[in-house]
C-alpha cells in the first residue's frame, strides 16, 4: 500500500451491496461479482433483460473516477433499463465500483492505473462479455476506461466520456486543486483521514447537490478505512513525466489516435479540474466525436444535467433501431470553388483590393490602399510566418482584430494554410465573447492591443500573436510570442512553396450567433460552404470582380477579396456598429466609387440620424451607389425609406439571414412597398440556391418534424443551401435537434437535391402564393391560447398601427395552452416609468391587435439584444409580464 | 319538463339561475328564508337547516342547484358551519332519498385558493385546511361532501363561478361605485393583477348548463368564469365608467393594505351579512394577487361558452345606471 497513506487504509475488507434506500438507486440492480480472486459491486441490468426475454444491441460498460461509486451512472442505469422494459433500444448496462472503491472489495494493494486497466479487463472476462461494448468513462474512470478500449479492439465499438483526461501537456501543470491535494503531509489528511477531498468534489454540483443525494455519494466512504482508494487514486494521478503510471497514461493516449468508433463527449465547462484545454485534446485525439458543451454545467455534469437521456439518444442514433447510416452523402456542389481563388486570379494586378479608412480626428491619416499584389504577397509571407510559428492545418486561430487590411491578411493567410478562424464580434460584450472563445477554444490568439489585453486579463487560451510589433516589456506582460509584421518577415526570407490549400469541406471559420436567445452558439463553416456564400452574394446582388463594395456589416465584410470585389472599410468604433456615421460611409464610397454598400441594421439607423452633416461631395459620392443592403434583422419600413433617400439611385435591399445560414432570402424596398404591412414582416424570395419549407405548428405551439410548402401555413421555418452552416461547435444536442426532421425528409421528398442539409432556424412564418417568405417570429415567443397558437409579430404590426405607440411586443403570460396576450409597448411621448396603459389607449390597442389582447403596459424601452439593438427580447419581457400581473413589482423590464 | 329546486334564489345569481331554468323549460321551485319573488317559479321557505322544511321542498323534485349559504367575510365559525356544511348535508340527504337524480352545488373558486396568484390553473380539489376564511373553508367542506356523495344514480356535479357581477348586484359592482364615489377606492401595486370575472347572465347560463350536462360530467368539479382576465385597475375603471363615477388613480402598496384599511367586500358570495368586516387580509390578498384559469375543461365539458363579452357586459351595466339615473 502507499506508504503516504494513513495506516487505517490499509485494511483488507469485503465487498459488499450498498445499503437500501439511496435515492434512484435501484437495489434489484445491484450485485456482486467476483473475478480474478477479487469481488466488485456492480450495477448491471442484464439479468433484468435476460429475465424479461430482452436480447440487448451491446453493452455499455460504465467506468467512475475519483471520489464517486457506481452511483454517479443511476440514472443512466435506471434510464437505458425503463428504455428497453418499454420496448425501446435494449442495452445492457454495467457500472462497476472500481476495486478499493465504492462497495467493492478493499483489496490493500497499492493499485496504480496498469493494475486498474488490468482489473477492469478481468472483471470483464469474468463476466464474458461479448458483442458490442460501448465505454462510458468519468474523470479517472475515463482513462481507465479508455485504457480498457483500447485493450479490446475486437469488442469496442463507441466510446462516451463525461469530464476526463488522457493527456498533461508538459507545458501546463495540473490543476491547482490536485496540486495541492498531493503536497507533501498533505495527500493522507486530505483524502483519507478526513472526508475533504470528498466533500470537495460534492460541492461541485451546478446547481448543489441534493442532501439525499450527497449521502448517496458518501455511503460507501464513511470512516478512513473505507477511503484508502480515494487516496491512493490522487497519489496515482501521473502529474508528471516521471511518474510511475505516466508511460502507461501516455500508452493509451497514444493508442486512442489510432481508434475510429463513434464517440461523444458529454461535457460541464465549469470544472476546476478538467477544463477545456483537456476536452480540447480529447478532440484532436477523437475528432470525428460528437461533443456536446452543455454551458453552465461542471465537473458533476452526470448530475448538473440530463446525460442519460442525452447519452441514450445518441446510443439510438449510432447504433439503435433508429440509426441509419447518414443519407447517401450528396456533397455540395464546392468543386471549382476556393476562397482564395479571386485572390490568386488577381496577384498581378496593381489596382486596389482593399482599403482602410482612417480613424476619424485623424487628420494627418491617409486611407491605407492595399492592391491585389500586394494582399496576395503578404498573405502568403504571413501563412509562411505562421506556420513557422506553430499554427498547424486545423488549429483553430481566434482573430480579435477590428475589420479593416490586418485583419483581411490575418484572414486569409488562415484561411490559405488551413486554419480555423473563430470570429467572436466584441457585441456579444465582454462576458459573451469570453465564454465564446473559451468554447472554442483556439490554439492561438492574433489580436490588436485591446483584445490581447482581455485576452491577458480574462484568461483567455492561446498563443499570443499580435497585430503590431509590441515594446518586450508589453510582449512579455500579454505573453505574446510573435507579431504579424515578425511573421511576415520570417515568411517574406523563406522560399520554400506554401503546402496545398485545404479541402472544400475542412472547417474554414466559426463564427457566434448574437447570443439573444441564451449563450451565443459557435456555428461552424468549411471552405465550401464559405464559398457558397460568396457565390450566394454574387448571385443575388450582383457583386463581383471590381465591384466597389462599403464593407460595414461584419460577416460579409471580410468577403471582398474573395468575390474579387474591391473593398473598404468605413470608419467606425467596432464594438459599437451604431457609432457608424453617414460621412463615414459618404468617405469611404468615395475612395473607391463604391456601388454597393453593406450595413448592419443599427448601422443604418445612425447613417440616417447623421445625414444632415453630409456635404455635397459626399452626398453625391452617396448617389452613385446602386445597391444597398442592410442585413442582420429586419429593418422597418420608415427606416429603409429614410436611407434610400441618401442612396437616390440605389436599389435598397434587406437580406433575411442569421449565423447559421447567412443570406437566405432578399426582399426590395420597392416590393416592400407594394406589399400591406401586417401578417408578419415579408422577407421575399429564396436567395440563389436557397430552400425554404415549413414545419407546421401544433396546438401546443411545437414544431412539427415534417415540413413542407403549403401556402398560408405558420410553422418553423426550414432552410436549406449549400451555404448553410456545416454544425454547431461542441453542441451535438442543439445540432441534432435543428436538424430534426431532416434525413427523413431528404428521404422522402427531395432526392436527388444539391444537399440535404437542413437547418431549423427557430423563426415561424408562412409562404405566400408567390412564394414569398414572411417572418411572425420567433418558435419560443409563440404564444399558446386557448383558442388556439398566435404569433406575435401580426399583432405587434397591428398595434404600431395605433398613434400613440411607437414600438410594441406581444408576449405571453400565463401557462401553455390557456396563455393570454400581452402588449408591451413603448409610447409617444415616451412613458418615466412601467404602468398600465390608460383606458383609452388600452380600447385602442385591443380594438387594432385583431386578438384578444389579457394587459397592456406601457414601458421607457423595451429590452432589446445587444448586437443589434433591434430584436427585442420577448422570452426577458414575457417572464415580466407573468411576474408583474401576478402582483409582482412593477419594475423595468 | 324537469322540477327543479333553486336554493338560495332570493340573492342575484341564485335568482338568475332561477330565471335561466324557467327560459330553457323547466319547472322552478325556490326555496329560501324568505319569498324570490321570481315570476313563474314555485316558492317554498324555510332553511336549508330545518329538515323538515328540506323535505317539504323536495317533494316532486328532480334536479336541485344549491347556492343558498351563509357568506360573508368574518362571523361565528359555527354559523358558517351550520349553515354551508350542516344546511348542505341535510340537503343531499334529503335529495337522494327523495329520489333526486342531480344536484349541482355552486361553489367557489375560494374553496382551493391559498392566498398565493392563480395563474391560468384549471379546478384543484376542494382544501379546507388551506382555505382562507370561514366561508371559503365551510364551502370547500360542503363541496367535499357534495362531491363525495355523488354516484350514477345521484349525479352530482360543483361549479365554482367567478366573481360575478352585473347590472342590479349591490355586492361587488354596488360597493367599488360607492367607494369609489366617497374617493375610497385605492389600487393596490398599481392593479396589474390579472383578474378573471364572470358577468352575471354568463354565470346563469353556465350553472344551468351543468345541470343539463350533469348526467355525463358528475362527480367533477368546474370553475366558470368569462375567460377574459384583465388587470384589477381595468376592472374597477369599467365598473366605475358604466356608473358613471370617476375611477380610482391612487395606488398602494399591497403590503399595506393588508394589515390596514377597508374595501370593497367583494367576491366569493352572494348575499350580505349584517357584520360585515373591514379589508381583511384575504381581500387584500384577493386585489393584489392573480386569480385567473383555464377555462378548456370547463367550456369542453360543459358544451359552454360565456355569450356575454366584457365589454358588452359593462355597456350593459352602463345601460342599467343610465336607466335608474332616469
Amino acid at each position: 500500500m502507499n506508504s503516504r497513506l494513513p495506516r487505517a487504509a490499509q485494511a483488507p475488507a469485503p465487498a459488499s451491496l450498498p445499503p437500501a434506500g439511496l435515492p434512484g438507486l435501484d437495489p434489484a440492480l445491484s450485485r456482486l461479482v467476483p473475478a480474478a480472486a477479487r469481488t466488485w459491486h456492480v450495477l448491471d441490468n442484464g439479468p433484468v433483460l435476460e429475465r424479461e426475454g430482452i436480447a440487448p444491441i451491446g453493452t455499455v460498460l460504465c467506468v467512475h473516477g475519483n471520489p464517486t461509486w457506481s452511483f454517479l451512472w443511476r440514472s443512466f442505469v435506471s434510464g437505458a433499463t425503463d428504455q428497453a422494459l418499454r420496448g425501446g433500444d435494449a442495452w445492457r448496462v454495467i457500472a462497476v465500483d472500481q476495486l478499493d472503491m465504492g462497495f467493492s472489495e478493499r483489496t490493500a494493494v497499492e493499485r496504480d492505473l496498469t493494475l486498474r486497466i488490468g482489473d477492469l479487463a478481468d472483471l470483464t472476462d469474468a463476466l464474458e462479455l461479448t458483442g458490442k461494448v460501448v465505454t462510458f468513462g468519468h474523470d479517472w474512470g475515463g482513462v481507465i476506461s479508455l485504457g480498457w478500449a483500447v485493450d479490446h479492439p475486437d469488442l469496442l465499438a463507441g466510446i462516451m466520456l463525461l469530464n476526463t483526461a488522457v493527456h498533461q501537456p508538459e507545458s501546463s501543470k495540473i490543476p491547482a486543486p490536485l496540486r495541492l491535494a498531493l503536497g507533501r503531509g498533505v495527500l493522507g489528511k486530505a483524502t483519507v483521514s478526513t472526508p475533504a477531498f470528498l466533500e470537495t468534489t460534492l460541492a461541485l454540483g451546478h446547481p448543489a447537490l441534493a442532501l439525499d443525494v450527497k449521502e448517496g455519494y458518501r455511503a460507501p466512504y464513511r470512516g478512513a478505512s473505507r477511503r484508502g482508494g480515494i487516496g491512493a487514486f490522487v497519489a496515482d494521478i501521473p502529474a508528471s513525466a516521471s511518474h510511475p503510471s505516466d508511460p502507461e497514461r501516455r500508452r493509451v493516449a497514444e493508442a486512442l489516435l489510432s481508434v475510429d468508433v463513434p464517440a461523444l463527449m458529454l461535457w460541464g465547462p465549469r470544472d476546476p479540474i478538467f477544463s477545456d484545454r483537456y476536452l480540447d485534446d480529447l478532440v484532436s485525439r477523437l475528432p470525428r466525436a460528437d461533443v456536446h458543451r452543455f454551458e453552465g454545467a461542471g465537473h458533476l455534469v452526470a448530475e448538473d444535467v440530463d446525460f442519460a437521456a442525452a447519452a441514450l439518444t445518441w446510443l439510438g442514433d449510432r447504433f439503435g433501431r433508429g440509426a441509419q447510416d447518414p443519407a447517401p452523402a450528396e456533397p455540395d456542389d464546392v468543386s471549382s470553388v476556393s476562397l482564395l481563388a479571386a485572390l490568386d486570379a488577381r496577384r498581378s494586378s496593381d489596382a486596389t483590393a482593399v482599403v482602410e479608412m482612417p480613424r476619424r480626428g485623424d487628420v494627418d491619416a491617409a486611407p491605407r490602399v492595399v492592391s491585389w499584389r500586394a494582399l496576395g504577397q503578404r498573405v502568403d509571407r504571413l501563412a509562411k510566418g505562421l506556420l513557422g510559428a506553430g499554427v498547424a492545418r486545423g488549429d483553430r486561430v481566434s482573430l480579435l482584430v477590428p475589420p479593416g487590411v490586418d485583419l483581411t491578411i490575418a484572414l486569409y493567410a488562415c484561411l490559405r494554410i488551413g486554419a480555423v478562424v473563430v470570429v467572436a464580434d466584441a457585441g456579444l460584450g465582454v462576458k459573451g465573447l469570453t465564454r465564446a472563445v473559451r468554447g472554442a477554444w483556439p490554439a492561438h490568439v492574433i489580436g490588436a492591443l485591446p483584445g490581447l489585453s482581455a485576452a491577458r486579463a480574462l484568461g483567455w487560451p492561446g498563443q499570443k500573436i499580435s497585430v503590431t510589433s509590441l515594446p518586450a516589456a508589453t510582449r512579455i506582460a500579454l505573453g505574446v510570442t510573435h507579431s504579424l509584421p515578425e511573421l511576415m518577415s520570417v515568411g517574406a526570407a523563406d522560399s520554400r512553396p506554401l503546402p496545398a490549400g485545404p479541402a472544400a469541406d475542412d472547417p474554414a471559420a466559426i463564427l457566434f450567433t448574437s447570443g439573444s436567445t441564451g449563450p451565443a452558439k459557435g456555428v461552424v463553416y468549411s471552405h465550401g460552404q464559405l464559398a457558397a456564400v460568396c457565390r450566394t452574394l454574387a448571385e443575388t446582388y450582383d457583386v463581383g470582380p471590381d465591384t466597389g463594395l462599403v464593407a460595414g456589416f461584419a460577416p460579409f465584410a471580410l468577403l471582398g477579396p474573395a468575390l474579387g470585389a474591391r473593398s473598404v472599410t468605413p470608419d467606425m468604433d467596432v464594438t459599437s456598429p451604431k457609432t457608424l456615421t453617414a460621412t463615414a460611409v459618404a468617405d469611404a464610397a468615395a475612395e473607391i466609387d463604391a456601388t454597393v454598400v453593406f450595413l448592419s441594421p443599427a448601422a443604418l439607423a445612425n447613417v440616417v440620424a447623421t445625414s444632415d452633416a453630409l456635404d455635397p461631395w459626399q452626398q453625391n459620392a452617396l448617389r452613385t451607389v446602386e445597391t444597398f443592403l442592410s442585413a442582420g434583422a429586419p429593418v422597418g419600413l420608415p427606416l429603409l425609406e429614410a436611407a434610400a433617400e441618401l442612396m437616390p439611385n440605389a436599389s435598397a435591399h434587406t437580406p433575411y439571414g442569421m449565423t447559421e445560414g447567412l443570406l437566405l432570402t432578399d426582399v426590395s424596398l420597392d416590393e416592400i412597398r407594394a406589399l400591406p404591412e401586417v401578417g408578419g414582416v415579408c422577407v421575399g424570395r429564396p436567395a440563389a440556391g436557397v430552400r425554404i419549407r415549413i414545419a407546421p405548428l401544433a396546438d401546443d405551439g411545437s414544431s412539427s418534424d415534417s415540413f413542407g410548402e403549403t401556402e398560408g401555413v405558420t410553422g418553423e421555418i426550414v432552410v436549406s443551401a449549400a451555404h448553410v452552416f456545416d454544425h454547431y461547435d461542441r453542441l451535438w444536442l442543439t445540432g441534432r435537434a435543428a436538424r430534426r426532421g431532416a434525413e427523413q425528409h431528404a428521404r422522402a421528398a427531395e432526392n436527388g437535391q444539391t444537399t440535404n442539409r437542413w437547418h431549423r432556424t427557430g423563426d415561424v412564418g408562412h409562404l405566400d402564393a408567390d412564394g414569398r417568405l414572411w417572418v411572425e417570429g420567433r418558435l419560443p415567443h409563440v404564444i399558446v391560447t386557448a383558442g388556439g397558437v398566435v404569433t406575435p409579430v401580426e399583432p405587434e404590426q397591428r398595434v404600431e398601427g395605433v398613434t400613440r405607440i411607437s414600438r410594441a411586443a406581444a408576449v405571453a403570460a400565463g401557462p401553455i395552452g390557456t396563455q393570454q396576450v400581452v402588449v408591451v409597448a413603448e409610447t409617444a411621448p415616451g412613458t418615466e416609468r412601467p404602468a398600465l396603459a390608460d383606458a383609452a389607449l388600452a380600447a385602442e390597442v385591443r380594438a387594432a391587435a385583431g386578438v384578444p389582447v389579457a394587459a397592456v403596459l406601457v414601458v421607457p424601452r423595451l429590452p432589446t439584444d445587444v448586437r443589434h439593438n433591434s430584436k427585442i427580447d420577448r422570452t426577458r419581457l414575457s417572464r415580466w409580464a407573468d411576474s408583474v400581473l401576478a402582483g409582482g413589482d412593477l419594475v423595468a423590464p | 319538463m324537469t322540477l327543479v329546486l333553486v336554493t338560495g334564489a332570493s340573492g342575484l345569481l341564485g335568482g338568475s339561475v332561477a330565471a335561466e331554468l324557467l327560459r330553457r323549460g323547466h319547472e322552478v321551485r325556490t326555496f329560501q328564508r324568505r319569498p324570490s319573488g321570481i315570476e313563474g317559479a314555485q316558492d317554498a321557505t324555510g332553511s336549508v337547516t330545518d329538515p323538515a322544511a328540506v323535505v317539504q321542498a323536495l317533494d316532486g323534485v328532480e334536479a336541485v342547484v344549491h347556492l343558498a349559504a351563509r357568506v360573508s367575510l368574518a362571523g361565528d365559525p359555527a354559523e358558517f358551519a351550520a349553515v354551508n356544511v350542516g344546511g348542505t348535508a341535510v340537503l343531499l340527504d334529503a335529495a337522494r332519498a327523495g329520489g333526486v337524480s342531480r344536484f349541482v352545488y355552486v361553489s367557489s373558486p375560494s374553496v382551493a385558493h391559498s392566498g398565493t396568484s392563480i395563474v391560468g390553473d384549471d379546478a384543484r380539489p376542494a382544501d379546507p385546511r388551506r382555505a382562507r376564511g370561514e366561508y371559503a373553508r365551510t364551502k370547500a367542506e360542503a363541496e367535499r361532501v357534495a362531491l363525495a356523495a355523488d354516484d350514477p344514480a345521484f349525479r352530482v356535479v360543483a361549479v365554482r363561478p367567478h366573481l360575478v357581477w352585473g347590472p342590479g348586484d349591490t355586492q361587488l359592482v354596488g360597493r367599488i361605485v360607492d367607494r369609489a364615489r366617497a374617493g375610497r377606492l385605492p389600487l393596490l401595486d398599481h392593479g396589474t393583477a390579472l383578474i378573471d370575472t364572470l358577468y352575471l347572465d354568463n354565470a346563469a347560463t353556465g350553472i344551468a348548463q351543468t345541470l343539463e350536462r350533469a348526467d355525463v360530467v358528475h362527480g367533477n368539479a368546474y370553475v366558470l368564469t368569462n375567460g377574459e382576465p384583465r388587470p384589477v385597475a381595468e376592472l374597477l375603471s369599467g365598473i366605475c365608467l358604466a356608473a358613471g363615477v370617476r375611477p380610482p388613480t391612487r395606488s398602494v402598496p399591497a403590503g399595506l393594505a393588508r394589515t390596514a384599511g377597508s374595501l370593497i367586500e367583494l367576491g366569493w358570495r352572494f348575499r350580505p351579512g349584517a357584520d360585515e368586516p373591514p379589508m381583511t387580509r384575504f381581500l387584500a390578498e384577493q386585489l393584489s394577487t392573480s386569480h385567473w384559469f383555464d377555462q378548456r375543461r370547463t367550456r369542453r365539458d360543459l358544451e359552454w361558452t360565456p355569450a356575454v363579452t366584457l365589454d358588452e357586459g359593462f355597456a350593459r351595466l352602463a345601460a342599467s345606471y343610465a336607466a335608474a339615473s332616469r
